[in-house]
């Protein structure tokens, strides 16, 4: 790793590894997302008479710390944690998407990690600038 | 109706979008809000929101698979998304500030364009050129695997591929699409990448891109767990179905029939947001 060639020449093999590493990532991130959603999606569907919701019109969206529930915005991350422990279908529903949100997170820091050991300082730099953009999203949805 | 049969109504028609939208390459995004919004009248900034995410889950799903390929390119991707994710919240922002009906238009526009360019010829691959620029300064080139083996390519024009790259990440952030098709044009046509290399390192870059918007919707409500549900596992479950048919069919005529079901979604897209049905 520290040889001076590879300094500015990561290896395709150095490169191959990453790559599965991210492969992996991925999958695991839209796996566990996709059993959230369905394990809360049952759990939402347990009284199956309930009426249609109306998405036809759309709701100013109530306070961001409200307690998610199947109908409603999930407004705010930060709440998608606090009301978990009620073990809401919703909020299961809800952390399934942050898992599947974060997914892409964690691949771009994942890719930091890799440009990093590989010293590719360039790579490092622009993955950085991407994770910092996706920060600035994320600051709005807190 | 119940809700039991309204989710299962809007599952069966996400697993059909899905299908569509990897069989036809454009992604289920693109054929998901014009569905929930035309068939099921879904308000548009709902159905873009439960949309957003399937299009984050089949982005993450099938890369996975194309990574192993070796076609997608990290680095190309790495770069490019920082035009996309800076788009996409520029175009996350924008939703807030233009009507539905101007959203409803240019979502109509960005369907019939993106049924013409599912056409476009796969052009022939050029040789390796060195531009002595940006794209070697920032190593833009790679090799991947093609019938006579290894070959090299180098990007192409690289500032108008990443203005396009802007473009395609606000229109992500504004529809809650993948934008596939304005990524492909970005890379195949501008840069002059390889096609396969192309769509693959844009289906890897959608989700990214997708996830710079996802912050800003969640903070504007356009994410509904109980509608979000069914979209995402269907939009999922029908691209992974359509990926394997791919893989194992040729789909030319398939296309042709798809293409024609796009482009009518794309004029009833417009047509109801000019008579202020949507």
């Amino acid at each position: 790793m520290t040889e001076p060639m590879k300094k500015h020449a990561p290896t395709a093999e150095q490169d191959q590894r990453l790559e599965g590493a991210i492969a992996m990532l991925l999958r695991i991130g839209v796996i566990c997302a996709a059993v959230l959603v369905s394990i809360g999606g049952v759990l939402v569907l347990r009284h199956p008479e309930a009426p249609v919701p109306n998405y036809r019109v759309f709701r100013a969206p109530g306070e961001p710390s409200a307690a998610i529930s199947p109908h409603t915005s999930v407004r705010s991350i930060v709440a998608v944690f606090r009301h978990l422990p009620h073990g809401s279908g919703a909020g299961i529903i809800a952390l399934g998407l942050l898992v599947l949100i974060a997914t892409p997170i964690a691949r771009v820091i994942f890719a930091i990690i890799g440009f990093a050991r590989e010293r590719d300082t360039l790579y490092t730099v622009i993955s950085l600038v991407v994770l910092a953009i996706l920060a600035v999203s994320l600051m709005h949805g807190r | 109706m119940t809700i039991l049969t309204f989710t299962l109504a809007i599952f069966g028609t996400s697993i059909l979008a899905g299908l569509l939208g990897a069989l036809t390459g454009l992604g289920g995004g693109v054929v998901v809000v014009p569905v929930l919004a035309l068939l099921f009248h879904v308000d548009l900034r709902y159905a873009i929101g439960a949309s957003l995410v399937s299009v984050i889950a089949t982005s993450s799903g099938a890369a996975a698979a194309y990574v192993r390929e070796g076609f997608s390119n990290i680095r190309i991707g790495m770069f490019l998304e920082i035009a996309t994710t800076l788009g996409a919240l520029v175009g996350a922002y924008l939703t807030a500030m233009v009507s539905t009906k101007a959203i409803g238009i240019v979502f109509g526009i960005v369907l019939l364009y993106s049924a013409i360019a599912s056409f476009r010829s796969n052009h022939e691959d050029v040789a390796p050129q060195h531009t002595g620029g940006l794209a070697d300064r920032l190593r833009l080139k790679g090799e991947y695997p093609s019938e006579s083996g290894l070959k090299a390519y180098v990007a192409q024009r690289v500032p108008a591929g990443f203005g396009i790259m802007f473009l395609a990440g606000g229109l992500s952030g504004l529809l809650g699409i993948g934008s596939g098709a304005v990524k492909v044009l970005a890379m195949d046509q501008a840069m002059r990448l390889p096609f396969k290399v192309s769509t693959t390192t844009s289906n890897f870059m959608i989700g990214v891109t997708a996830a710079a918007s996802a912050g800003v919707y969640i903070s504007r409500g356009y994410i509904v767990p109980s509608l979000a549900m069914p979209v995402m596992l269907g939009v999922l479950g029908g691209s992974l179905i359509g990926s394997r048919i791919l893989i194992r069919a040729r789909v030319s005529t398939l296309r042709m029939l798809f293409a024609v079901v796009i482009v009518a979604l794309g004029v009833e897209m417009i047509y109801s947001s000019l008579t202020g049905k949507l």
